[in-house]
């Protein structure tokens, strides 16, 4: 309210310009994405010509075998990597939040290098290390390196996300859990882990939605004949554009926009505590 | 009202908490900060005890280390007899009530209050009878299903105590509790904790910076500065008796007034002045004589009857201060300047900046006290 105080509302001119700039930004996030969506549905082979509704593309999605091969092995990914980088994230920001111990400068330091370092690099830095790898331990290249290079950038972006509410807590809330017959685990278990779910929740939520959509990581170190969902539509572009990627796009958009509501909701169900 | 709760203290057993040489270092060899420094002390079960200090003298580590959040680095805790001084937290039969509340953002009115109960695995019925039984005793009824950010700060303070009382502590700890509200609520609080602990007759271990706090709220006051403990008393004792030159000044307003002793019946103020004074300080000791402001009389130059002539000292009024109920003047005598403080009695002559005035005190009121 009181934020407020002593600003009025725009008027005349002022106001119209105002509104229509707000709603160009608009049209030009959105209408790109209607356009996908419109054209998903259009029976021609070329993307931007119509040629009457049909809902072909989307049951040519679900029947065709190579994307459907993708999207599976993009989902089990998503899921390992969210679960493990979840996890080791939160442990990462616990320990870097509550505890002093040596080198741990040097370890902030180092935790916030992949969100820095440009996808090119770290790709090459990973090939580099599974190749020299796979030589001394003998692994393929495919799941298993896919799913290990994304946890490795995955934690960074967790332990941000969920350090900036632990920072928030105030450290009283632990202390007096512990006063009132807790032990430290119960302590963590009702009062800091609630607290922090929100980010936790953002946390996995962001870790996945980097996972389903990384390109350039994912095609340095994926194996021969392996591939993920945007990689295999990435690879179909080259090969020429057809309103079934519109489909596989709006799907995904779908999936995703259902994702965030999920987390929403869940976090509104959970009490919501401010941010 | 302090006397009967030292004798209550004595006639038992053990103390509610006692301290023995208890001593806390933080950091490591090169940085060491002794944050409590040989603390020795007795709480009496059924007192309200203060524990009053500029902050960082130690008081909060002090309680903390009672509480169980920190550990002595020397010395030994008792609780009712029982060594506690390497015990967790939930292994201590007392429960603390934050600066900050620190209560649950997550959780309802209830369930803070009940927490304590359901993690000594009582059952979940129980817990929230208890727990509701505890939100009526601070008039919070109604409110069970709030969370703490829809209530006010006098709210959550009363969440905070019922979260720790309801668990029957034998002691109860409390951190500057009312520091976070403002002085209407702040007085109507310390009314109400202190008809709730005599209601339910568990010591209280306040610890607060606010020394008109502790007066007015404790059986006894521990006075600490630095992390040593200068002086455990009474309100009188403290007030009227303090033993050096800190809690003189610390306690209330004083005037010290620096002296050297010339025998055991008089003292030479730095003028040359003589002053009746009765003091088992030997002959030649720099001491300070304390003054409260109310205690000395002011009148007409000269005017000092004859019984006061050798406790009497003459100077000009240099301010004056109406207070509604008191008049403040400072009066500049040679090298001091005093403070002193009349009833504002309609009838009593007022004085103006510039008057020549004479200050008396009665020889009982003079209190000395080393440096």
């Amino acid at each position: 309210m009181s934020t407020n105080a002593g600003i009025t509302e725009p008027r005349g001119v002022t106001r119209g310009v105002l509104q229509g700039f707000s709603w160009l930004v608009y049209v030009f996030f959105y209408a790109p994405i209607l356009v996908l969506i419109i054209f998903s549905f259009s029976d021609n082979r070329n993307v931007g010509v119509w040629g009457g509704f049909t809902t072909s593309w989307y049951s040519e999605f679900v029947t065709d075998q190579p994307l459907t091969t993708a999207l599976g092995n993009s989902l089990r990914i998503a899921v390992v990597v969210t679960v493990v980088s979840v996890v080791l994230g939160t442990m990462a920001a616990l320990a870097l939040e509550r505890f002093r111990f040596r080198g741990r400068q040097v370890f902030d330091a180092l935790l916030y290098l992949p969100v820095i370092i440009p996808d090119v690099t770290m790709a090459v830095m990973l090939l580099l290390f599974f190749t020299q790898a796979a030589k001394w331990f003998g692994f393929s290249k495919g799941f298993a390196t896919i799913t290990l290079s994304h946890i490795a950038f995955n934690i960074s972006f967790v332990s941000i996300v969920v350090r900036a509410r632990l920072a928030g807590m105030d450290d009283n809330l632990e202390e007096a859990a512990m006063d009132l017959y807790a032990s430290r685990w119960q302590a963590f278990r009702h009062v800091t882990l609630p607290f922090i779910m929100p980010g936790i929740a953002g946390g996995a939520l962001l870790a996945m939605t980097l996972s389903l959509d990384d390109v350039v990581i994912t095609q340095f170190v994926t194996g021969a004949g392996w591939s993920t969902l945007p990689v295999y539509v990435f690879s179909l572009i080259r090969k020429g554009v057809t309103p079934l990627i519109n489909a596989v796009s709006v799907v995904m958009l779908v999936a995703s926009m259902v994702l965030v509501a999920l987390s929403l909701v869940v976090q509104r169900v959970r009490g919501g505590s401010p941010a | 009202m302090a006397e009967s709760a030292e004798t209550h203290g004595a006639t038992r057993a053990n103390p509610a908490v006692a301290l023995r040489g208890i001593t806390k270092r933080f950091g490591s060899d090169d940085t060491v900060v002794v944050a409590v420094d040989d603390v020795s002390l007795d709480i009496a079960d059924g007192e309200f005890f203060a524990m009053l200090g500029p902050s960082g003298c130690g008081k909060t580590t002090t309680l903390r280390m009672i509480a169980g959040l920190e550990f002595p680095t020397e010395g030994s805790l008792k609780i009712f007899g029982d060594e506690v001084g390497t015990l967790p937290p939930n292994k201590r039969p007392v429960n603390t009530v934050f600066q900050n509340y620190a209560l649950f953002p997550h959780m309802t009115v209830l369930d803070n209050v009940s927490f304590g109960l359901r993690m000594q695995k009582v059952s979940k019925s129980d817990a929230a009878a208890r727990a509701r039984e505890l939100i009526g005793l601070v008039r919070l009824s109604g409110m069970e299903h709030r969370k703490p950010a829809q209530l006010s700060g006098g709210q959550q303070q009363r969440v905070a105590l019922a979260r720790a009382l309801v668990n029957r502590p034998k002691v109860l700890l409390l951190d500057e509790p009312l520091g976070a509200l403002d002085l209407k609520l702040r007085q109507e609080m310390q009314g109400e904790l202190k008809s709730l602990q005599r209601e339910l007759g568990v010591s209280f271990v306040f610890v607060t910076h606010d020394q008109e706090e502790a007066l007015t709220m404790s059986d006894r006051i521990a006075v600490m500065d630095d992390g040593r403990l200068l002086q455990v008393g009474s309100a009188e004792d403290l007030y009227e008796r303090p033993v050096n030159r800190f809690v003189a000044d610390f306690i209330g307003q004083t005037n010290l007034i620096e002296a050297t002793v010339a025998d055991g019946a008089t003292i030479v103020l730095a003028n040359g002045s003589k002053v009746a004074a009765t003091t088992a300080h030997p002959a030649g000791a720099k001491v300070f004589m304390s003054l409260r402001p109310e205690s000395i009389t002011i009148g007409e130059r000269g005017s000092a009857p004859a019984e006061f002539r050798a406790d009497c000292l003459d100077g000009t009024v240099s301010e004056a201060t109406y207070l509604g109920h008191a008049v403040d003047y400072h009066v500049s005598i040679d090298w001091i300047d005093l403070e002193v403080r009349t009833p504002a009695v309609v009838a009593r002559k007022r004085y103006r900046p510039g008057d020549n005035v004479s200050v008396w005190w009665n020889r009982a009121s003079n209190w000395l006290v080393a440096d």
